[in-house]
């Protein structure tokens, strides 16, 4: 037996890459943000991370193991992944409850429903968080105030975000300083720019994403709102506060990249990045939420097969 | 900025374990193999027979058509017999096995180490003498070089291309070749350019050959015409339309010929056997074959007379490893697993390579995640899950819709999936499909 030789064909080597390197690559990258909302959001931040995580990992157990009745695929991390992404669309005092909810419409219907991993259209955890904001708008819309390591919870104090505050006419935000670091109210992961463009650089520098996605995306609301912003600074803020605000940076960085759901060909990421651009300043200036970036990649992410037949990558010697 | 081409590549670990090792020569096995389809066209039809006595030189088989090439002993001896035998795609396949006597060599053979740098001869009389001599691309597609000189009509060349890249992990040889026969190379260069009819060549160096460039570069001043470009590093640059795009930054079409781009493209190592065989009166009999591997004792650049068994090489390398899980003809990108080390070499052989259990197993596959990575890798800009894809839904159309017979079989899809899905083997087979179904409509 062992004079037998492996026979198969080639190539013989495999560059080592694996489906969880990048899953735990981006949780690595959502380290700095997370820091920040423990910071600013304290305890709660923590339930509601720990609690969407477990439930996100038991629902994906659950459902692999006795309804498709195959080997579960914990360790890839992509369910951990689910977790912390849709923990981060979330108010730091939201009942353990109603992220349970959020969790099974994430792994339930976004991610096991097409077939696990690779096979659903939508974004898991904005699936979820979609299904959250539109069964409990009350819940999912009161953002605690931000502090030092608060300690309390569903108890905690309430605010409103820069783009309710916006959104309802009110001209007095917080400081750039503020949005940059990330001290105003808002979903636990998304408030702290400078976290999140730490997470960006991290992941370009590993090679788990490019930039097309997040650049283009940023890029064309900068354009869009800044045009506004022109025609009538009274009524439209300028593009600045728009590219800090809300989940903008959080999307174009770890929602609309997911692998799954995003156009293949460099040329198609920057089509989908340009429509997800557009799509959310649309909502943000003329619709009646205040915020339009889930709504805005999910509907982009039903538009990707289509990118995806109709532009190709660049062909070698082709036109 | 060092050019290299413009469109995927990857850079896999170079593990050059033979770098810097002198080439030494293997003496003949007892007994050779050779098979009579070394390269890529009709096999040759052979015109010994059992029992005939042959010298180092003598012609055994004739071309079997246009795209073909004669094959000649590689040693004296007698024709044993003409039989099957198990090639390195684990065919069994016809050869001639020859019984070595002596080492007794055709007299019109110049064994003078001297160089011969002139050459009176005319273009058609230089491409004549190569046809003669069986000379094939060494790099490893083995395609007739007489064929490749003769450009089809309406096409002319306007610079040759020397494939020095060496792109392959662990391979060697033509490294080995340039330090050592740096000036006969030349020479046969100079022989491809008069050919041809072009007064250019570009020599394309990938820049971890540094070595290798310097001395090219100072022999190239005594020669008219040729220039050697160090290249940047990236798989699969020896790639004949990746070496093009890199070198003139012009893109061969898809289903055209490099000739269409006014290239002519030839391996270093076919260089080094047109000198011997126009300058030399040599035909082609031996190579330099890298025995290699992470287990093998002693890693080595060989000059192997074609039709020696594997297992010979891998014994003056040291034996081969315990442990061994896979032994490769060729690099460990498009080389082939062997099934046994009794394969003979053959004039497409530029190494061997031994992996060790460990090394040989693939990974079990997952889902496709649409990470994108194999769309950023491919050099032919294609979409390979897609391609896998179809070819796995058998939708012929939609896989010749998106190029599928463009694919050049390197590998770096396969080789950088993060979920470990063999997109190349699937590609393969539906390439092979989708020209099959090409050809039935032609006909």
């Amino acid at each position: 037996m062992e004079n037998k030789l492996y026979v198969s064909p080639s190539p013989h080597i495999h560059g080592g890459d694996s489906i969880s390197k990048n899953m735990y690559g981006v949780l690595i990258a959502l380290i700095p943000a997370f820091l920040v909302s423990l910071y600013f959001f304290g305890l709660g931040a923590l339930i509601v991370t720990v609690t969407s995580v477990v439930s996100c990992l038991v629902f994906e157990y659950l459902i692999q193991k006795f309804l498709m009745k195959k080997e579960a695929t914990l360790y890839d991390g992509s369910a951990i992944l689910t977790g912390v992404l849709l923990a981060f669309n979330l108010p730091s005092n939201l009942p353990v409850w109603i992220i349970v909810i959020g969790a099974l419409a994430a792994i339930g219907i976004g991610k096991m429903s097409f077939g696990g991993l690779g096979n659903n259209i939508f974004n898991p955890a904005l699936v979820g968080r979609v299904f959250l904001l539109i069964s409990f708008p009350a819940q999912m819309t009161t953002w605690p105030v931000t502090g030092e390591l608060p300690m309390t919870y569903t108890d905690a104090q309430t605010g409103a975000t820069v783009l309710s505050l916006m959104n309802e006419g009110i001209t007095q935000l917080p400081s750039y300083g503020n949005m940059l670091l990330g001290n105003m109210g808002g979903s636990l992961g998304e408030v702290s720019a400078v976290a999140l463009i730490l997470g960006l650089i991290y992941m370009l520098w590993k090679k788990i994403i490019t930039w097309h996605i997040p650049v283009s995306i940023l890029a064309t609301v900068f354009v869009f709102t800044g045009i506004m912003y022109l025609v009538n600074p009274l009524q439209y803020a300028n593009p600045f506060v728009h590219l800090l605000s809300g989940g903008l940076l959080l999307g174009s960085i770890f929602m609309a990249t997911d692998y799954v759901t995003s156009p293949m060909s460099k040329n198609g990421m920057l089509v989908y990045g340009v429509g997800i651009g557009i799509l959310t300043t649309v909502i943000r200036l003329f619709g009646s939420y205040p915020e339009g970036m889930s709504f805005a990649i999910l509907i982009m992410n039903a538009f990707t097969p289509l990118i995806n037949s109709y532009i190709k990558p660049k062909h070698f010697g082709g036109k | 900025m060092l050019r290299t081409f413009r469109i995927g590549g990857i850079h896999p670990p170079e593990n050059k374990l033979s770098a810097g090792k002198k080439i030494t020569t293997l003496a003949a096995p007892k007994q050779v193999i050779i098979p009579l389809g070394q390269h890529i066209g009709a096999p040759a039809v052979a015109v010994v027979k059992k029992g005939d006595t042959v010298k180092v030189g003598t012609l055994l088989a004739k071309a079997g058509g246009f795209v073909s090439a004669n094959i000649h002993s590689s040693v004296s001896g007698k024709v044993n017999k003409i039989d099957n035998a198990l090639d390195a795609s684990g065919y069994r396949r016809p050869a001639i096995y020859i019984d070595v006597e002596g080492d007794d060599w055709e007299e019109s053979i110049d064994r003078n180490e001297t160089l011969v740098k002139d050459c009176k001869l005319s273009s058609k009389e230089i491409v004549d003498k190569i046809a003669a001599a069986g000379v094939v691309g060494l790099g490893g597609a083995t395609f007739p070089t007489q064929v490749k000189l003769t450009p089809p009509p309406g096409n002319k060349a306007e610079i040759v291309i020397i494939n020095a890249v060496e792109c392959e992990p662990y391979l060697t040889s033509d490294h080995s070749l340039m330090m050592e026969k740096g000036e006969q190379i030349l020479v046969g260069v100079t022989l491809l350019m008069k050919a041809v009819n072009v007064s250019k060549a570009i020599i394309g160096i990938e820049n971890n050959k540094p070595d290798a460039i310097a001395h090219l570069q100072k022999l190239a001043a005594n020669f008219n015409g040729i220039e050697i470009m160090p290249l940047k590093v990236q798989y699969p640059q020896g790639g004949e339309k990746q070496l093009i795009d890199a070198v003139i930054r012009r893109q061969v079409k898809s289903g055209a010929l490099p000739i269409s781009a006014g290239a002519v493209v030839q391996n270093v190592g076919t260089a080094y056997a047109v000198y011997e065989a126009v300058q030399k009166n040599k035909p082609l009999f031996e190579r330099v074959v890298t025995v290699t591997g992470k287990g093998v004792a002693n890693p080595s650049n060989l000059l192997v007379r074609i039709g020696t068994p594997i297992q010979e090489l891998i014994n003056a390398a040291g034996g081969i490893p315990e442990n061994t899980g896979k032994i490769i003809g060729g690099g460990p990108m498009m080389g082939k697993a062997l099934i046994s080390a009794e394969v003979p070499v053959t004039k497409g052989s530029s190494g061997v390579l031994i992996m060790n259990k460990e090394e040989s197993v693939r990974k079990p596959m997952r889902d496709c995640i649409r990470c994108a990575k194999c769309v950023s890798v491919c050099p032919m800009g294609l979409n390979p899950t897609l391609l896998m894809n179809s070819t796995e839904f058998t939708n012929w159309e939609l896989a010749e819709k998106n190029y599928i017979t463009d694919c050049i079989e390197c590998g770096s899809c396969s080789y950088t999936c993060p979920a470990n899905r063999p997109l190349l083997d699937y590609i393969r087979l539906g390439k092979g499909k989708v020209m099959g179904i090409i050809r039935a409509r032609k006909s």
